[in-house]
């Protein structure tokens, strides 16, 4: 079993938990993640890790419940388990990579979006611990659903958005970007976005326009999470690559969004209608008075 | 008085019935049918046995079987376990046809002795009888990590512990038991009444288990040595990744590889409705491929209401599955396209499979594997109607210990190096067997090397420690 320290509502249904995990506490780097397993009737849930404290074996994630699983998952409490933790998984980020010299001389800038903020935390905190100061666009829907303000101004240069304008500034992180590089002439060597697919494609469009290689991060659906089942596969180029092994990140300009898009909603139905049952199951747990 | 020629007939559930559940199709002998059956083995001496050279792991059968004829199933199943970990699987799952029972001189004049099935039930008379197998000497102090916890690691670290050995396996998946959970379905192996009983069995010899633990990313075989003081480590780790055929198509939402569909099936138990994984339930599913997983892939989609088709590029003669798992199949009502190679998936303009475009095959020449190689019928191009494509093609070898412990050797496939009598690697200290260094093969054989490496882990501890 792995202890949950710490469980706490990050903003409207976006949740952050700390939990004991020593061996990934220990081995995970920046860009890489964990699946996670509630409890013998739970999904194996992938999720990017969101920091991580090596010296005490804590590994923090954030979620967005969104199918059954999930959904039983924001109802754990500090001192509560979960089953299964298993990682890290995946390759780490390149920049951990990378001579931190040579990284000094770049300018990288990124973008996260909706719960795509948290795994962006890990890769400015790293970069931040190696002497540089990212630029760091984060978008929202609305100001309720700002994450980690403080923690990645502590770390980054920030620029906040909001598509409603609720916060900070109107408009989309592709507005942002495009308005650094356009008006401002910030230049930049490399980009690295991280959130729904959707913002990913449409920061790659117009990262391809301005020139600027982009790394994005996958979060297909996956099931083992080892490279046995294939699930995750993706068109990168002309090659399909396993997000759990080859990833989770990739060349943004090279990869197939549209189609990783219609993947994802594979299980919609089948994903739609347990969570259906779950929240009925519920309803009915509290409702009828026999249990 | 029963015709010795013939086997004593075992129950099956009726194919109707069982093709719309996830119940276990055979239903065993019962002990006066295992008695009877016992009856016919001539006994063949042991040294003289043809049955014993056909099994991997060289049970004494005539001995078990003498035991089962007298109603001694105790002392049958402690001879079984000498030699075998995981009795109540290999009754259920090995190729006993070209194995013990192909071997069996009964079955020169009629038909051979049903070898697997009195090795199931003895096994499972065991079971139910609380009998377990005898216990491990005294510990010797020594301590042994294995990777993997499919039939190869779970027979090393049976061996080591019961030659004293203080053995952990660390496995990657959130439950034991490799294939034997995640690929093999409930309704040939239940998962339950027999993988978790012999997992058990294992851990009763005082073996650990620790689950969720990703060698080559958790932690390393190298960090284990060094760091964690084991002294030697098997690596057991399985087949790898799955493959597929490289066609037009194969990206569109309903293909699958079988290791995938099994895994959401037997592992996450997506066919109850109490668990949370869910699995796309087609109408009309093609299962691409002529091994076991191809019929387990069939068998599971037709279990789950749809009307399933095998495409197999070669003839039924070729077909690399057990005998009983087609002969299921059939009985189910699974349909056979043979000689049938696909050439391309269909998808509609949301991207979700509606057919699959295959041409028709003759056998050829015989190929390297010594089969007549299927050739294509030009012009011969026709559609399957299909939801759901499984690709069933094999797998390759996963990089991630490889790559990550240095002085490992691979081999052209990516396998890992190992000899036969001792699974010993190019790595001091470091042993490995079962598909990991063969490619996709049987229970049985990962078993044997599994015994192999047991034996060498032992002779190199015994041997640096004098
Ligand atoms: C669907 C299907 C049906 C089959 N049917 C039959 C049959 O009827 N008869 C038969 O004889 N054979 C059958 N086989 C083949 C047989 O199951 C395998 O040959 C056998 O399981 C191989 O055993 P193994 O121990 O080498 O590997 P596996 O059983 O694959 O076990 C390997 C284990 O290692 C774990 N692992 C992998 N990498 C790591 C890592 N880095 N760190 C930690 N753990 C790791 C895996 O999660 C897995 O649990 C079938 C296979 C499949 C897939």
């Amino acid at each position: 079993m792995y202890k949950i320290r710490k469980a706490k509502e990050l903003a409207a249904n976006i949740y952050l938990m700390d939990v004991e995990a020593p061996r990934v506490a220990k081995h995970c780097l920046p860009g890489q993640f964990v699946i996670v397993k509630v409890d013998e009737t739970s999904e194996r849930i992938p999720l990017t890790i969101c920091d991580y404290d090596s010296e005490n074996g804590i590994v923090t994630i954030v979620f967005q419940p969104v199918g059954a699983s999930t959904l039983k998952m924001k109802n754990l409490k500090a001192g509560d388990a979960f089953e299964d933790f298993v990682g890290p998984l995946g390759q780490p980020s390149d920049l951990t990579k990378e001579d931190p010299k040579e990284l000094k001389k770049k300018n990288i800038v990124f973008v996260g979006g909706g719960v795509g903020t948290a795994p962006v935390y890990p890769q400015i905190k790293w970069l931040h611990e190696h002497g540089i100061t990212a630029d760091c666009i984060i978008g929202a829907r609305t100001k309720d659903l700002i994450i980690l303000e403080e923690e990645m101004k502590a770390v980054s240069h920030l620029y906040l958005t909001t598509d409603d304008g609720s916060y900070v500034r109107k408009g989309m992180g592709t507005d942002v970007l495009r308005d650094l590089v356009v008006n401002q002439g910030k230049k930049y060597d490399l980009c690295i976005a991280i959130g729904p697919m959707i913002m990913m494609k449409f920061v790659c469009l117009l990262t391809k326009e301005l020139g600027i290689p982009t790394v994005v991060s996958m979060n297909p659906i996956m099931v083992d999470g080892t490279g046995m089942c294939g699930a995750c596969r993706l068109m990168v180029g002309d090659e399909v690559k396993f997000a759990c092994v080859d990833g989770p990140e990739f060349d943004g300009h090279q990869v197939d969004f549209d189609l990783a898009m219609k993947r994802q909603q594979m299980y919609k139905t089948e994903e739609g209608r347990a969570k259906l049952f779950f929240e009925e199951g519920q309803t009915h747990h509290g409702g009828c008075g026999q249990c | 008085m029963a015709d010795v020629f013939k086997k004593v007939p075992v129950k099956e559930q009726d194919p109707k019935v069982r093709a719309t559940n996830f119940e276990e199709v055979c239903l065993g002998y019962k002990k006066e049918e295992a008695m009877e059956e016992a009856a016919r083995c001539i006994g063949c001496k042991l040294d003289k046995a043809q049955c014993v050279t056909g099994c991997p792991v060289s049970i004494n059968i005539p001995g078990f079987i003498r035991e089962v004829k007298e109603g001694n199933f105790e002392k049958a199943y402690q001879i079984i376990s000498e030699s075998s970990a995981l009795p109540a699987v290999c009754g259920r799952v090995c190729p006993q046809e070209t194995q013990c029972e192909g071997k069996c001189i009964r079955g020169l004049k009629g038909e051979a002795i049903s070898i697997g099935k009195l090795e199931r039930f003895v096994a499972d008379w065991a079971k139910e009888n609380g009998v377990k197998p005898a216990p491990a000497k005294e510990k010797n102090g020594h301590k042994v990590a294995v990777i993997g916890s499919g039939p190869a690691g779970l027979t090393c670290a049976g061996d080591l512990a019961r030659l004293g050995y203080d053995v952990t396996i660390f496995e990657a998946l959130h439950k034991a038991g490799g294939v034997l959970v995640y690929g093999i379905p409930e309704f040939r192996l239940p998962k339950d009444k027999v993988v978790a009983a012999e997992v058990e069995n294992v851990k009763s010899l005082g073996v650990k288990i620790e689950t969720n633990v990703v060698i080559g990313k958790s932690t390393t075989v190298d960090a284990l040595l060094k760091e964690e003081g084991f002294e030697a480590v098997f690596i057991g780790s399985g087949a790898g990744l799955p493959m597929f055929m490289g066609i037009p198509g194969e990206q569109a939402n309903g293909v699958f590889s079988a290791n995938e569909y099994l895994t959401r099936n037997n592992l996450m138990k997506a066919y109850r409705d109490d668990y949370d994984t869910p699995i796309s339930r087609g109408k009309k599913v093609v299962v691409v491929g002529g091994g076991n997983v191809a019929m387990d892939a069939a068998r599971t989609a037709l279990r789950l209401g749809a009307e399933v088709h095998i495409v197999y590029r070669r003839s039924e003669a070729e077909l690399l599955a057990r005998k009983e798992e087609v002969h299921h199949a059939k009985e189910e009502g699974v349909i056979f396209d043979l000689l049938t190679n696909p050439v391309e998936i269909l998808a509609d303009e949301n991207s979700w499979v509606k057919g699959i475009r295959c041409i028709r095959m003759e056998l050829g020449e015989p190929d390297a594997s010594g089969r007549r190689r299927p050739v294509e019928v030009p012009g011969s191009e026709f559609e399957i109607e299909a939801d759901t494509v499984i690709m069933s093609l094999g797998t390759s070898p996963n990089p991630l210990i490889s790559s990550t412990t240095y002085g490992l050797d691979i081999n052209r496939r990516k396998c890992i190096v190992a000899d036969e009598e001792f699974g010993q690697t190019s790595k001091e200290g470091v042993f490995a067997g079962g598909d990991a260094v063969t490619g996709a093969a049987t229970v049985i054989l990962a078993m044997g090397a599994g015994k192999a490496g047991a034996r060498g882990i032992d002779r190199f501890i015994q041997g640096s420690k004098s």
